[in-house]
C-alpha cells in the first residue's frame, strides 16, 4: 500500500517547503469540537494530522498536553471514540494522512489486532507510540504492517548511531526527531542539537525527517526548514485552541497553523 | 555464625531484555533508552567489582545498622495461638525502613556513573527520606517528587527530607499520589538525563530497575534465611510481606524462592474493600504497561490507569513490580489482600502485644498473619517482614480514629 504520509512530505518538498504536521488531542476541548478543528487546520495547510489518543499517564507530555488529555478522558474519549472521529472525518471528505499518537497501554487493552483493524478501516494511516522504543515495538509493528499502517519511530538527542539504525529499520512515513531533552511543550528557542540528529538520521534512511517538541512560532518552523522536511507542532496549537471559547476553537486553530505556514519555505534543506 | 554473602545471588530472571517471563521490559520514551543502556552496563560491571560490594557492605553495617535482627514474637505467637511468629526488623534500619538498602546501593552506583544529581519519587516518604539521607551523606543534589495528597498525610517525612537538604516538589496531576510522582520524576529524568540519576524506590519501572532494586533489597532475604535457621532451627513455612510496588517483599522472597517448601505470601492493600477503592493490583488487576514495564495493573476496560486507594501511602499504587506478576502466574507466590480497617487492627496487634509500632504498610501483613497463624500448628513457623516503623503514620492513625494531634 502506498505510504500516503511519506507522499505528503514529498509533495511539500516538491512545492519548495517543509511539511506541517500539527497534533491535536482528540476530544479536546470536546469530542464535538474535534472534527471542526481538524478541518480548519487541514484548510490552513496541515500536510499530516496527528490525532492524540488520550491516556491517563502521559509521561512524555508537558502540562499543556497533559491537561488536554485529562479533559478529553473526563468527557469519555476512548480509543474507539478516536477511531469513530477519524472515520467521520474521512466520510466528510478529509483526505490528509492521519497518524494516531498515544501510549501503548490503551492499544494493548483494546487488543493490538482489533485496534489496528479498526484504525485502518477508519482510514487512519499510521501510529506513533511515545513509550514504545524499537526494542518493544516489534509485535505492534508486525500487526500494523499487515493492515498497511505505518509506525513512525521517535528518535532522540540521546540516541546513539546504533539506536538510530534500529529505529529506522522498520520506519514508515517519516522519522520523528525529538528536538529537546524533555517533554512536549512550547519553548522559546529551538535547540541546536537536533540539526545534528537529523543529519545522522539521514545517513540511515531515505525517509523524510520531521522535527517536533517545543515548536511554537513561525521562526521555529523556519529554523527547522534549514535542515529537516517537516515540523510537528502540538502544545502551542493546543494553547491556541484553549485561548478562548470553544465556539472559536477551530478558527483559532486554523489561524495559528496559517501563521506557522509562513515559516515553511525551504531554505537549505539537504537532498 | 556464618556470614551473609556480600553480593546478590545471580538469578535466572530477568533475561537480558529485562523480562520476567512475559513481564517487565523497557516501555519508555526513546530519550531514556541510552540512559537505561548505560545503567544496565554499569550495573552489570558491578558484578565483578569487589570493591563496590565491600564499600556497600561496610556502609550497610556501620551506617544502616545491618544486619537487622530477627525477633521471636512470643507474645504475639501466644495471642494468636498457632504458628511461631518471627519478625525481620527492617524498622530498625537507619531511617526506619527497608528503603535505605536500595537507596544506598543506587547512590553508590550513581557516584560511579559520575552523576551528581539524584531524583526520586516517594509515596509514604520513606524512600524520599532514604534517598535524601544517602544524598546528604554522599554530597549529591537531591530532588524528591511527591504527590500533594501524600505530602498532606506524611508531613513528618516531608520535613525530614527538607532537613536533610532535599528539595521536595509537590505533584498536582492525576490522583496526586505515588503514580503521579513517578510520572513527574520520569519527566524530570527525560529533561535532565545526561546529568541525573533516577533513583527509583521500588522494583518497578523499566529494566534494569526491577532487577537492580531487587538485588539491593535481597540483603533482607539473605540475612533472614540465616537468622531464621539459627533461631528457629528450620526454614519458615511462610514468608510474609506487604506489597505495594513490592520491593520489601521481593527482597525477602529472594532469600527463599529456591526453597520450594517455603510459602511466599504477598499482602496487598484492599483499601475500602475489593469492590470499592483499593490498591490490590495482583488480586484484581490485569496485565498492562505503566511506568516502563508490563505487569499487573489496575486499569479500566480502555487501558486507562485507575486510581488506587490505601490508608497507607506506601501501598497506594495501581501497578506492581513485574517479578511479582511472574511469581503470581507461576503460582510460586500467593497474593492476598487486607482492608484499611483490618490493617489498623494489625497495627494494634503488634503495638500492644510486642511494644513495636509498625508502619501501616506492614500492618497489612500483620493482619494477614492474624488470619493464618491460628490455623497453623504450634511447631510451624511464619517469618514476617516488618518493612518499617510507624512513627510517620501517627497522624493518619489518629485521624482514622477521629483524634486530632497537635
Amino acid at each position: 500500500m502506498a505510504d500516503r504520509t511519506r507522499q505528503a512530505f514529498e509533495k511539500a518538498k516538491a512545492q519548495g517547503r517543509i511539511a506541517l504536521a500539527p497534533f491535536v488531542t482528540v476530544g479536546y476541548p470536546s469530542p464535538a469540537a474535534t472534527p471542526g478543528i481538524v478541518k480548519a487546520i487541514v484548510e490552513a495547510g496541515a500536510d499530516v494530522v496527528e490525532l492524540g489518543v488520550p491516556f491517563s499517564d502521559p509521561l512524555a507530555e508537558g502540562p499543556t498536553i497533559q491537561k488536554s488529555s485529562f479533559a478529553a478522558l473526563e468527557q469519555g474519549v476512548t480509543p474507539q471514540v478516536c477511531i469513530d472521529i477519524a472515520a467521520g472525518l474521512r466520510r466528510d471528505g478529509v483526505k490528509t494522512p492521519f497518524i494516531f499518537m498515544g501510549y501503548y497501554n490503551p492499544v494493548l487493552a483494546f487488543g493490538m489486532e482489533r485496534f489496528c483493524d479498526r484504525a485502518a478501516a477508519a482510514g487512519v494511516d499510521g501510529l506513533i507510540v511515545a513509550d514504545l522504543p524499537p526494542e518493544e515495538a516489534g509485535p505492534l509493528t508486525d500487526i500494523a504492517d499487515r493492515r498497511g499502517l505505518i509506525v513512525v519511530p521517535l528518535l532522540a538527542l540521546t540516541s546513539t548511531d546504533e539506536r538510530i539504525a534500529l529505529g529506522c529499520r522498520r520506519a514508515g512515513g517519516f522519522v520523528y526527531c525529538v528536538s529537546v531533552l524533555g517533554v512536549t511543550g512550547a519553548r522559546t528557542a529551538m535547540s541546536e542539537r537536533v540539526r545534528g540528529l537529523a543529519g545522522k538520521v539521514r545517513a540511515h534512511t531515505a525517509l523524510p525527517v520531521g522535527v517536533g517538541f517545543g515548536i511554537s512560532k513561525p521562526q521555529h518552523v523556519a529554523d527547522v526548514a534549514m535542515f529537516a522536511d517537516g515540523a510537528i507542532v502540538g502544545s502551542a496549537l493546543i494553547d491556541a485552541i484553549s485561548a478562548g471559547p470553544e465556539s472559536g476553537a477551530a478558527e483559532r486553530a486554523g489561524a495559528f497553523i496559517r501563521s506557522l505556514a509562513s515559516g515553511t519555505k525551504r531554505i537549505g534543506a539537504s537532498k | 555464625m556464618t556470614t551473609t554473602p556480600l553480593q546478590p545471588v545471580r538469578r535466572s530472571v530477568p533475561d537480558e531484555h529485562g523480562r520476567f517471563g512475559k513481564y517487565g521490559g523497557q516501555y519508555v520514551p526513546e530519550t531514556l533508552m541510552a540512559a537505561l543502556d548505560e545503567l544496565t552496563r554499569a550495573y552489570a560491571a558491578l558484578s565483578g567489582d569487589k570493591t563496590f560490594w565491600e564499600e556497600l557492605a561496610g556502609l550497610q553495617k556501620n551506617y544502616v545498622g545491618r544486619p537487622t535482627s530477627v525477633y521471636f514474637a512470643e507474645n504475639l505467637t501466644r495471642k494468636l495461638g498457632g504458628a511461631r511468629i518471627y519478625i525481620k526488623r527492617e524498622d530498625l534500619a537507619h531511617t526506619g525502613a527497608h528503603k535505605i538498602n536500595n537507596a544506598l546501593g543506587q547512590a553508590l552506583l550513581t557516584k560511579r556513573l559520575g552523576k551528581k544529581r539524584v531524583i526520586a519519587e516517594t509515596g509514604a516518604g520513606q524512600h524520599g527520606v532514604a534517598t535524601a539521607t544517602v544524598c546528604a551523606m554522599l554530597g549529591m543534589e537531591c530532588v524528591v517528587y511527591m504527590g500533594e495528597h501524600d505530602i498532606q498525610r506524611q508531613a513528618p517525612n516531608v520535613y525530614r527530607m527538607k532537613l536533610l537538604g532535599a528539595e521536595v516538589r509537590p505533584v498536582l496531576s492525576g490522583s496526586r499520589t505515588l503514580k503521579d510522582a513517578i510520572n513527574e520524576a520520569i519527566r524530570d529524568w527525560v529533561t535532565n538525563v545526561e546529568t541525573t540519576h533516577y533513583l527509583i524506590g521500588s522494583v518497578v519501572g523499566p529494566h534494569p530497575y526491577p532487577m537492580m532494586v531487587r538485588d539491593f533489597q535481597s540483603v533482607i532475604g539473605r540475612e533472614a534465611r540465616q537468622q531464621i535457621i539459627e533461631q528457629a532451627g528450620r526454614l519458615p513455612d511462610y514468608a510474609v510481606a506487604c506489597v505495594g510496588g513490592g520491593s520489601n517483599a521481593i527482597g525477602l522472597f529472594s532469600g527463599f524462592v529456591d526453597d520450594k517448601n517455603v510459602g511466599l505470601i504477598g499482602v496487598e492493600a484492599a483499601g475500602e474493600g475489593l469492590h470499592g477503592k483499593h490498591a490490590a493490583t495482583l488480586t484484581k488487576g490485569r496485565p498492562g504497561v505503566l511506568h516502563g514495564a508490563l505487569s499487573y495493573l489496575l486499569q479500566d476496560e480502555w487501558g486507562q490507569v485507575q486510581e488506587a486507594h490505601s490508608i497507607s501511602a506506601g501501598l497506594d499504587y495501581p501497578g506492581v513490580g513485574p517479578e511479582h506478576s511472574y511469581l503470581k502466574d507461576l503460582e510460586r507466590a500467593q497474593y492476598v489482600s487486607v482492608t484499611d480497617a483490618e490493617a489498623l487492627e494489625g497495627f494494634d496487634l503488634l503495638t500492644r502485644s510486642e511494644g513495636i509500632i509498625p508502619a501501616l504498610e506492614p500492618s497489612h501483613a500483620l493482619a494477614h498473619i492474624a488470619r493464618i497463624a491460628p490455623q497453623m500448628k504450634k511447631d510451624q513457623v511464619i517469618l514476617l517482614l516488618l518493612s518499617g516503623r510507624g512513627d510517620k503514620d501517627l497522624n493518619t492513625i489518629a485521624k482514622a480514629r477521629g483524634i486530632e494531634l497537635q
